[in-house]
């Protein structure tokens, strides 16, 4: 095995480029649990935690441009306004000390079904930035997963960043696990509100082969909205709208039987998950718009 | 050779701490621990070491066709390579009780993860992938995973050619052992109930989960024999399996106990003992071992899991008629501690009730299934969830309060076990209820606060499934009984050496004792009665090893009873010492001397009346006074094989629980919000202490009731969750407050009246929070630990 | 390969490192630092907690070569550091903290518990030992380790923020009610001390 370490992002895309098999590693949480366990021994490790820019953020117009290797603790710290889902999703990522060295770019790169990250993203909307001695593209998150943990990474290629769309309004975030903490996925449901474009996005995380959004529900639920004016009456969605909406969910899962729990338990609890954030960000919604309204 | 680093070297505490039996006095190994001092058996490290590996059979149940270790032996940096064909005597099987397990596999494996080879190496690294270069040729054959497939009258046998003492009574070959218990008449009992209940409960796989890992070092001695540091629970019942495999005298075989990461019953039976030794004896170089998490998985028993099929009848006014139940405990592929976790669960799996007519009987099975043997609360765990189960189906069925039920059946003092033996110490199952019961109730929607809810104090916890949709409260009760001590006529002893004499001006005692210290307190509560019976402030502690008798093991509630009782004697044996010297010295100064009980307190002899008589320094001046002497309690008795009587028992311990949880019904989740505990402890020598393992008992009954549970496929007899990451117990989020009434009723047997403490907590936490969990439920839940699945009706797969 | 870092306010080297090797590894078994625990190696547990530029971060999951130039506090080095702290110094002089030789050599000091007797302690490991928090013990250095830290960030806590810090220390002894008994004793010990 061979240790590369390279203190540039240059040096990092040309040491990938020579070594296609390198395992990029910075927060270590997925990699260093192969190599303790022997499940994985990587020809070469490529330590990107000395490239500065990875642990940055920026804060733009429409989007914030987030640095793969931003730790989940900055992410609940600083971005809660800006990326309410998922820091809602950082919270729940296993312990403490993994939050302060996890970052959405191993979440990205692993490609987990059980990744706490992609609900978030996937319902936010965002780009995710990689980059290549080729040259850098910017895959849209709903085309990045391609299979149980495969992504459409390409060989040479390191992910530098995320463009996730900056909140329009409320988001949540809720997972389920037998745990009240540190544990992985059961499943997990992450939905957001984007009152600019009146629609609704969501994400669905260790129920299906990949990270998934319910569609049919989205479509549902916009059209709904939509018909019953609920956008700009601000009405209380009705309880039939809301299980329809948390039935398509339930459809849109793929789930199997394992140790962590059973396809039907996972169906049923993203539908659960799906009724009561759909109740909490339009309460929120609802809420907002009365203080706006007040103040007008 | 050199000693290693981490060598344990004796503590002395006294010259600040004081504190004799019944005072929270902290612990000696304080200060080592919070430092990173106190040295575990995977911290030994010693110049020139090798690093053992254990190549283990990827397969539950196959014969060997062939092993191949060419490649494995030809890596540079490996330094030997050990199958089956190289262990060095006749003697190739360990066990605790029978010696039915292969140090490495032959011929067979019988489990998933059987050790088969093992690699010693210049590096971890160098010994994994030596161990991976092993090829094993395995032709599987059928698993045998529950009591049909084990007992099916063409069942492949998992033991051929049994020999062992309860091959001649059991009905099947793969039946490890069998208690049936009868008492009275069932049949006419049975006529007499107005209300009968029955139940078949399902108990899961649980793991002692310890946090140090399954570790040591050998050193090869200069007289051919090898010093172990080990973490075990019994030096000289290690020493005793040991010794024979490697071929040498039980006096070439040193041992020395390193600190122990937590036990729990897990380290009861041997993991990588011999194999370090052998790795050590081979290459004449120390040898470590250190398992991995997934490793340790495989590396010790577990606690049975159970099918308990119970029947109970209640007259009308809320008396227990009869009893009958059969409980068939799953011993996996080796005996370990499977025949006394039978005569436990039989004995005591009518619980803390008085019921007169039984019929009873439990079977433990061979099966290709995890190895299951000790863990805290041994046979009494599984029966009382299944018992506690039983008395809440009655009360509701009798339309009585489920605590005002089991108090007007409580057993006493006087009450005779289904065994007949009468309990002759104090039995407060009514008070405990009544006390648990009385405990204030936790508020309300502790969950709100002015910022919303906090998810943090819900079910789901930091995960935010509920902000308080779909939760309900539920509150449940369970009282359980436990034996204290090694029963069924087992010559349960224990050892202690004490010294005492001056140094530096003060009398000190020394308290060496072979007692595996793993995190219960042992050694603070040894330092407290040498300090009461010596009047002594300083003592040191000696660490544990061979070279003093054998104390036992560090399991079945036993050791402050026994090794306790063990330096209390021995400290009275010295005292006596001591005065005789102050006799023969100043015996004509003084006629109390011949006259009065004399005492020794403050350093002083004193009389009872409290005339002092002389200095501990002026009597010992440089004399040494030493004892070493074997204590035991008082004799018990097996079994009868076919009724199940006799006085089996020397002790009870007892705990009731009350827990309050909130369910997220939607979702299943559960937040355990209070375990509150009333226990009886005899007298609490460290009260500190006490808390401690009723609060850490308490816990292990809590997870184990929502979520702790190793899973076994049962197609392939393979682990399916052998790491933390799948294997979950509680976290401090998932833990409440445990609030804790002592009650201290003696027991005039035992030393200073006292209890064994640790595991009747871990029996009742488990089916009070099952009972609460109904409770909030409204369903009937017969197994443990609870899932999701359970709550939500989802636990059959789509397909 | 070759790691140079800084432990406990001492540069170190460590030679020969095998590139899958942790930090966690290399302190326990290169530097004579064996306080931090190998339990779980996972993740899962705490019980190798350091500081990895003041940060708790699992040492078992942050590779030796990860470390270089870096600066590591572990639980041998807590009571300087939290001296340090009190003292308004960093570990940055290198005049804190143990020595190589020293780790590699030490001997149990056979002291007296209670006063912490020839061992000068921070307040978080003295509430440990006062409290009852410490059983087997495996635990206690990544737990204090983890509260040390919380309790730099957030003197005052309230119970629920002690047990979301620690949320990531497995304790299999004490069922936790003492540990938060100890973390609570030490905040109410440092507001007195300010």
């Amino acid at each position: 095995m061979d240790f590369l370490r390279p203190t540039s992002w240059e040096e990092a895309l040309a040491a990938k480029a020579e070594h296609p098999t390198a395992v990029p590693i910075a927060g270590g949480t997925d990699v260093m649990v192969e190599i303790n366990f022997d499940h994985r021994r990587p020809e070469y490790l490529l330590d990107l935690n000395r490239i500065g820019d990875l642990g940055e953020w920026e804060v733009g117009e429409e989007n914030v441009r987030l640095g793969a290797s931003v730790p989940y603790t900055k992410i609940m710290e600083n971005l809660r306004a800006e990326l309410p889902g998922l820091a809602l999703a950082s919270h729940t990522v296993a312990s403490p000390q993994i939050r302060n060295r996890g970052g959405v770019g191993g979440n990205l790169g692993t490609a987990s079904p059980a990744g706490d990250a992609h609900p978030a993203l996937l319902a936010a909307g965002a780009e995710v930035e990689v980059e290549s001695v080729r040259g850098s593209r910017r895959i849209p998150i709903d085309a990045f997963y391609t299979g149980v943990k495969r992504n459409a990474l390409a060989a040479d290629e390191l992910i530098r960043a995320v463009h996730v769309k900056k909140a329009d309004g409320p988001q949540q975030f809720s997972k389920v696990g037998t745990r009240n903490a540190m544990v992985i996925a059961v499943c997990a449901f992450g939905l957001a509100l984007h009152p600019g474009t009146r629609t609704v996005r969501t994400g669905i995380g260790s129920a299906a082969p990949t990270p998934v959004r319910a569609k049919a529900a989205e479509e549902f639920l916009n059209a709904a909205l939509e018909e019953g004016g609920f956008w700009d009456n601000g009405q209380i969605i009705t309880p039939s709208v809301a299980k329809q909406f948390a039935d398509l969910c339930s459809a849109a899962c793929n789930p199997i039987d394992d140790v962590r729990g059973t396809a039907s338990y996972r169906r049923h609890a993203v539908g659960v998950m799906a009724r009561r954030t759909l109740t909490w960000t339009w309460e929120s919604y609802r809420g907002a718009r009365r203080t706006i309204e007040g103040a007008a | 050779m050199a000693s290693p680093s981490g060598t344990p070297t004796k503590i002395t505490q006294g010259s600040q701490t004081k504190g004799g039996i019944g005072e929270s006095t902290l612990r000696p190994d304080g200060t080592l621990k919070v430092t990173g001092e106190f040295a575990y058996s995977s911290d030994m490290w010693h110049e020139d070491m090798l690093w053992g590996q254990i190549l283990r059979s990827t397969v539950a149940h196959a014969e060997i066709v062939s092993i191949d270790t060419g490649e494995a032996l030809a890596m540079p940096g490996v330094y030997a390579v050990l199958t089956y064909d190289d262990l060095p005597t006749a003697v190739k099987n360990y066990g605790l009780e029978i010696q039915d397990t292969p140090v490495l596999a032959h011929g067979k494996v019988r489990h998933h993860g059987e050790p088969v080879a093992l690699v010693a190496a210049d590096h971890p690294e160098t010994a994994r992938r030596a161990a991976a270069k092993i090829k094993v040729d395995y032709r599987e054959l059928p698993v045998i995973t529950d009591e049909a497939s084990a007992t099916a009258p063409d069942a492949i046998l998992i033991h051929e050619n049994r020999d062992d003492h309860h091959a001649g009574h059991v009905p099947h070959p793969n039946i490890v052992h069998r208690q049936p218990i009868i008492r009275g008449d069932v049949a006419a009992a049975r006529e007499r109930a107005d209300v009968i209940v029955t139940g078949e409960y399902t108990f899961g796989m649980q793991d002692q989960a310890f946090l140090g890992p399954e570790s040591g070092l050998a050193v090869p001695e200069e007289d051919g024999g090898v010093h172990l540091y080990i973490a075990t629970q019994w030096l000289h019942s290690d020493l005793r399996q040991m010794a024979p495999v490697l071929g040498l005298p039980e006096d070439k075989v040193r041992m020395t106990l390193s600190g122990v990461g937590g036990a729990f019953g897990g380290r009861e039976d041997l993991s990588m003992q011999i194999h370090a030794c052998l790795l050590a004896l081979r290459t004449g170089k120390p040898v470590k071992i250190v398992y991995n998490r997934f490793e340790s998985f495989f590396g010790h028993v577990h606690r049975h899991p159970a099918k308990l099929y119970y029947e109970h009848g209640a007259t009308k006014d809320g008396k227990l008629t009869h009893m009958k139940c059969r409980i068939v405990l799953d011993g996996g592929a080796y005996a370990s501690a499977s025949p006394a976790v039978v005569g436990n669960a039989s004995s005591l799996s009518v619980g803390p009730y008085v019921v007169e007519d039984v019929d009873i009987e439990a079977i433990a099975l061979y099966t290709n299934n995890p190895p299951c043997g000790a863990m805290r609360g041994f046979g009494a765990v599984q029966a009382c969830f299944a018992y506690e189960a039983q008395m809440d189906k009655l009360a509701a069925k009798l339309g009585m309060d489920p605590v005002e039920f089991r108090r007007l059946n409580a057993m006493e003092q006087g009450t005779l076990l289904p065994t007949g033996q009468p309990v002759d110490s104090p039995a407060p199952v009514a008070e405990l209820l009544r006390r648990v019961k009385a405990m204030p109730m936790p508020p309300e929607r502790q969950w709100e606060s002015s910022e919303g809810a906090d998810v943090r104090q819900l079910p789901g916890g930091l995960s935010n499934t509920t902000h308080g949709e779909g939760v309900v409260r539920g509150v449940g009760y369970a009282v359980g009984i436990k034996n204290v001590g090694f029963s069924e006529g087992f010559d349960d002893y224990s050892t202690a050496k004490v010294r005492m004499e001056v140094v530096a001006g003060e009398p000190v005692a020394t308290v060496h004792t072979a007692m595996a210290e793993v995190g219960q307190g042992g050694v603070t509560v040894h330092a407290q009665i040498a300090r009461t019976e010596l009047g002594v402030t300083q003592v040191t502690i000696h660490p544990a090893d061979t070279q003093v008798g054998s104390a036992g093991s560090t399991s079945a509630s036993r050791q402050t009873y026994v090794t306790g009782g063990a330096v209390k004697n021995s400290c009275e044996l010295v005292r006596e010492k001591v005065l005789e010297i102050g006799r023969r010295k100043f015996g004509s100064y003084h006629p109390a001397w011949a006259t009065a009980e004399l005492l020794l307190e403050g350093g002083k002899v004193v009389t009872d009346g409290g005339e002092v008589l002389s200095d501990l320094v002026d009597v010992l001046e440089d004399e040494t006074v030493e004892v070493e002497a074997e204590w035991r309690h008082r004799p018990t008795e097996p079994f009868d094989l076919r009724t199940g009587q006799g006085n089996g028992h020397v002790q009870y311990s007892f705990a009731a629980h009350r827990a309050v949880v909130e369910v997220d019904t939607e979702l299943g989740l559960v937040k355990v919000i209070e375990l509150a505990c009333a226990q009886d402890v005899g007298k609490a020598l460290n009260p500190l202490s006490v808390l401690g393992q009723i609060q850490g008992g308490t816990t292990q009954g809590l997870g184990v009731a929502v979520m702790e549970e190793i899973v076994v496929d049962p197609k392939t007899a393979k682990v399916k969750n052998p790491s933390f990451t799948d294997y979950l117990i509680p976290t401090i989020l998932d833990t409440p407050t445990i609030p804790v009434d002592v009650l201290e009723l003696a027991d005039d047997h035992a030393p200073y009246g006292l209890r064994g403490i640790g595991e009747a907590p871990t029996l009742s936490s488990t089916p009070a929070v099952l009972a609460a969990i109904r409770n909030a439920t409204g369903l009937e839940l017969n197994r443990t630990p609870v899932r999701p699945e359970h709550l939500t009706g989802t636990q059959l797969s789509e397909g | 390969m070759r790691v140079n870092f800084t432990v406990n306010g001492r540069q170190q080297e460590a030679d020969d490192v095998w590139e899958g090797e942790s930090l966690l590894y290399v302190l326990r078994e290169r530097l004579g630092l064996p306080g931090s625990k190998n339990a779980c190696e996972q993740g899962e547990c705490g019980s190798c907690t350091v500081r990895l530029d003041g940060v708790p971060v699992c040492s078992c999951l942050v590779a030796a070569g990860q470390v270089e130039g870096r600066e590591v506090v572990t639980v041998e080095g807590l009571a300087d550091f939290a001296k340090q702290r009190a003292e308004g110094g960093g570990c940055a002089s290198g005049a804190c903290g143990t020595t190589l030789q020293n780790a590699q050599q030490w001997q149990a000091g056979g002291t007296d518990s209670q006063t912490g007797e020839g061992t000068e302690l921070s307040a978080i490991q003295q509430a440990f030992i006062d409290a009852g928090a410490v059983q087997c013990g495996f635990c206690t250095p990544g737990l204090l380790v983890a509260a040390d830290e919380m309790l730099e960030r957030n003197p005052t806590p309230t119970d629920a923020d002690i047990r979301e810090a620690l949320s990531g220390n497995l304790c299999r002894c004490t069922g936790y009610e003492k540990i938060m008994d100890a973390v609570r004793l030490a905040a109410a010990r440092q507001s007195e001390a300010v």
